[in-house]
């Protein structure tokens, strides 16, 4: 390999690092008008009247809208392939406040000041509902309906309960099962609700171009199913919309949603005048999206030997007040996390509630770390009732070559699934390396007696792309100078995925890397892929590349073995440069010249790929903490991850995506929490109080890529995004554990929260 | 109002409203590399220098920056130090997403440009504490922090 698995140049970095105007935001269209969104201050309230007259007289104020101007098409605002297992239960502006937060009006003014303005001056007449801010409350009741709209297209049990989505799925017989098993552990854990915070907020600019078309510049995860949105929700034809994405400045699953887009098309429709719409941060923790609050019972049945025999999770989660992802990211909890041990009878049942809190959706991981938490602090527990190793309890049941998922042909995407085979798997070695790097059996010696050190670890795995439903186009096209033309509609949100897609591309013309020259994510200019999430684009966008740089490689070797007089199997491309059986040599400048001058032809091609196949990535991870036993305070002192994501393309950006994962994992165990009152407010909107890891809260981090070579992945490479944020809680909580014999079955693992669990424990 | 300061070492008069921010005021006139992260100073995306100390911008008035030098990476793009902590940067794969870099970069170049009294040098703690006010949500520090200790780690320390 000459160019993958090297660590070339990230292809946008040194533009990023000299701060050039790249991003959504870094752009004026003159005659820019602001938006701004007036929220609902009640959690459950018709929005009876919107007086606008006041805030209209105002200087600079263009445009006031709610819901009595908008026609009402139900849609889920959930970033997902047509069609969307999302309930259709959202409309652009609702007649009914559903959250603190929910849009009741939008202002668009001359400047985004004035717009603020404007806002305290429109009079708002409510009609105040009952409130259920509370899951289990929600899931019982059937007086008080958060959805009872009359077009429920996707509602799990519209009109009659406030139940999102359910999902009872069996494998075996898990009842009967437990009546023979030595031991049988119940445990109940609940999981917080936290946000992305990537650090560029939601924004997005609308213009009507020249053309009368739409031309929309956000900041997204999936511009191609924005695009399909929008043309539903506008009513105009995709023809007349155009998505752009500049660079993103992180996602995490937050921009796989359509956020604002609507607001700023409307808006620009509306005033012919180019709408800009960017998020506060308070906007961002309370009107954006989270990681799924959950409270997840595992039952495990064993054997005295530690076979484990069955396995039962049952998760109750608050999607808040519209169900995006709902039905899916429940089903990832499940589906991606319990086949870590293919026990014989496994039973996996959800009950996913609307409840009048802001909204849940996608987060990095989507499902799985609240699940892999429950999962891995129960095998600890299990391992402890049993007293057998925890290592090897672990060691004993986890899944290995050759196994099939038990799960997959039961779930897929929101729906029956493909069977999935384990074809390829490191996690033995992760394993291996991962107990090494941390010293696995030797605690080391704390510096006080009032400190006390622990390890934990934690096994997790992911998925590849969505299997049978994921899939990208990718065009190549070759120039005079022998450089390419790489176009995607893969989606670089900081990831990475440009320049990964480019070094495959480059890898497979024989070229070097300076000479694909990538267009990612326009709609007009590339082909269509389903966007960044799932940890599809290395596997599955990675699949388009290779088949279309392999067809044009294709195309030049059937006009050089005319030319040549050989076969075109006999013709090889390496190093910039093309030979023949007989000492023919080119350069593909030259090569390109002969194709377009004397062949005349264009070498280009598009392909698209797909994947029936979700091979998962797997990761051990490994943590060393120490408490201090008077103040309850968690230091985490070392944290390693040994990760098989196949064969890592570009092994630095691979360690960067497991690092950045860590950390955002460690905020998730230790001090991340959107914390709400009785009513469903956020009581921490900002960086201050909604705390994320700064450079200072990160331990030293030891990240080891374990190589494997999948057999349906392009050059073997398997997904890393998303599997090493599974880990990090249920190892930092297993260490807890045995430095202090304290198991926090709720995270954040606050200095509170585990100094009440050593009183508890010395009581 | 009108104020009138030296940008990036050109004499620059902004017209701006009272209570605007210098990086609202900045990003107007179209200098785009101070980010807007959150509005409260808690990020750093937006740091700039104000008379060479690294400041978020966010949380000055556009007014105090009257009289007064101000520095964006835009007026930092031939300087040696920074092109080094680019460099070094690009190279460790510390740039993911890229939106808290600017601001990021603006705060290890104060750090080393400043330097450290005589006899300590730039170790890892202390490139660390500079960058608590710099908040970056892909990289969990790792990469940015062995760049920074690379560029340090080349600089002469005064004896």
């Amino acid at each position: 390999m000459k160019v993958v698995g090297r660590n070339v140049t990230k292809i946008d970095a040194f533009k990023l690092a000299r701060g050039e105007p790249v991003f959504t935001d870094d752009f004026h269209r003159e005659g820019m008008l602001y938006a701004k969104v007036l929220r609902s201050p009640h959690p459950h309230a018709k929005i009876l009247n919107v007086n606008a007259s006041a805030a209209l007289e105002l200087d600079g104020v263009v445009d006031v809208i709610w819901h009595r101007d908008v026609k009402a098409i139900p849609h889920t605002r959930a970033g997902q392939s047509h069609p969307e297992p999302s309930p259709y239960d959202t409309l652009v502006l609702p007649p009914k406040a559903r959250f603190i937060g929910d849009r009741v009006a939008v202002v668009v003014a001359e400047s985004a000041a004035q717009a603020t303005a404007a806002l305290a001056r429109l009079e708002v007449e409510y009609e105040e509902l009952p409130a259920l801010t509370d899951m289990d409350e929600a899931l019982a009741e059937t007086e008080v309906l958060i959805h009872e709209e009359p077009d429920p297209r996707g509602i799990s049990e519209a009109g009659a309960t406030n139940v999102a989505a359910r999902i009872d799925k069996q494998v075996g017989d898990v009842d009967a099962a437990l009546k023979d098993c030595d031991l049988v552990v119940t445990r109940t854990y609940y999981l917080p609700r936290v946000q992305a915070s990537h650090i560029e907020p939601h924004v997005s600019i609308a213009w009507i171009d020249e053309d009368d078309r739409l031309i929309v510049r956000t900041s997204t995860q999936v511009p191609f199913h924005l695009r399909r949105m929008l043309a539903r929700i506008l009513e105009i034809p995709e023809a007349r919309i155009r998505v752009i994405k500049p660079r993103v400045g992180g996602g995490f699953g937050d921009k796989q949603e359509l956020v604002i887009e609507d607001l700023v098309s409307v808006l620009a429709l509306r005033t012919g005048r180019p709408v800009r719409l960017e998020f506060t941060r308070e906007e961002e923790l309370t009107a954006a999206r989270y990681r799924h609050p959950q409270r997840i019972t595992m039952t495990t049945g064993v054997m005295n030997d530690g076979t484990i025999v069955a396995n039962r999770m049952h998760v109750l989660a608050d999607t808040g007040a519209y169900g995006s992802h709902a039905l899916t990211v429940q089903g990832n909890t499940g589906q991606k996390v319990l086949p870590m041990y293919p026990a014989a009878n496994i039973h996996f049942q959800v009950d996913c509630v609307y409840t009048n809190n802001p909204i849940s959706g996608a987060f990095r991981g989507y499902g799985a770390p609240q699940g892999c938490f429950a999962l891995e602090s129960h095998i600890d527990e299990v391992a402890l009732e049993l007293g057998m190793d925890r290592l090897e309890l672990r060691k004993k049941n986890h899944i290995k070559l050759g196994d099939t998922d038990p799960l997959s042909a039961k779930l897929g995407e929101g729906k029956e699934g493909l069977v999935r085979v384990v074809n390829s798997t490191g996690l033995d070695k992760a394993i291996e390396l991962g107990c090494e790097a941390i010293g696995w059996g030797k605690k080391s010696e704390p510096s006080a007696p009032h400190l006390k050190r622990g390890l934990g670890m934690a096994l997790a795995m992911q998925g590849s792309g969505i299997a049978g439903v994921d899939w990208g186009g990718a065009t190549v096209k070759l120039n005079d100078d022998g450089s390419v033309n790489l176009s995607v509609g893969a989606t670089d949100i900081g990831q990475g995925s440009d320049t990964v897609l480019a070094q495959m591309c480059a890898e497979e013309l024989g070229i070097p890397y300076d000479k694909v020259i990538i267009l990612s994510s326009d709609t007009d200019l590339t082909p269509f892929d389903v966007g960044a999430y799932a940890s599809s684009t290395t596997y599955v966008s990675g699949g388009a590349v290779v088949k279309a740089a392999a067809e044009v490689r294709g195309q030049l070797a059937g006009v050089l073995g005319a030319h040549w007089e050989c076969g075109p199997e006999e013709i090889v491309f390496s190093d910039g440069r093309v030979t023949g059986p007989r000492e023919q040599s080119m350069t593909m400048g030259d090569v390109a010249l002969f194709a377009l001058y004397e062949a005349k032809i264009q070498p280009m091609a598009t392909a698209s790929h797909m994947s029936d196949d979700s091979p998962p990535p797997f990761a051990a991870q490994f943590a060393e903490v120490e408490v201090d036993t008077e103040t309850g305070q968690v230091h985490l002192r070392r944290f390693v991850s040994a990760v098989d994501c196949g064969t890592p393309i570009h092994p630095r950006l691979a360690e960067g995506q497991i690092e950045g994962a860590v950390a955002q994992g460690l905020g998730y165990a230790l001090f991340e929490e959107v914390l709400l009152d009785r009513t469903g407010r956020v009581l921490n909107p900002n960086f201050l109080d909604y705390k994320i890891a700064s450079s200072l809260d990160v331990p030293d981090m030891v990240t080891i890529l374990v190589s494997t070579d999948e057999p349906t992945g392009p050059y073997g490479a398997k997904a890393a995004g998303e599997v090493p944020i599974d880990g990090p809680a249920p190892a930092i909580v297993n260490a807890i554990r045995d430095a202090v014999g304290v198991r926090m079955y709720r995270i954040p693992a606050t200095s509170e929260r585990v100094w009440r669990g050593l009183k508890e424990e010395t009581r | 109002m009108n104020i009138s300061f030296n940008l990036n070492g050109t004499a620059t008069d902004l017209e701006v409203a009272p209570g605007e921010t210098l990086l609202q005021a900045l990003r107007a006139a179209k200098v785009f590399s101070p980010k807007l992260g959150c509005e409260t100073g808690d990020c750093g995306s937006c740091t700039v220098l104000l008379d060479g100390q690294p400041v978020n911008s966010c949380m000055v008035v556009a007014a105090r920056a009257d009289g007064h030098r101000v520095t964006t990476m835009e007026g930092l793009l031939g300087d040696d130090l920074m092109v080094r902590l680019q460099t070094e940067l690009v190279e460790h794969g510390a740039v993911q997403c890229g939106y808290c870099i600017p601001g990021l970069l603006i705060s290890l170049y104060a750090l080393m440009k400043q330097g450290l009294p005589a006899g300590e040098d730039i170790d890892e703690k202390t490139i660390r504490h500079a960058l608590t006010g710099n908040l970056c949500r892909c990289t969990g520090y790792v990469k940015p922090v062995e760049a920074a200790r690379a560029v340090a780690a080349a600089m002469e320390v005064p004896k």
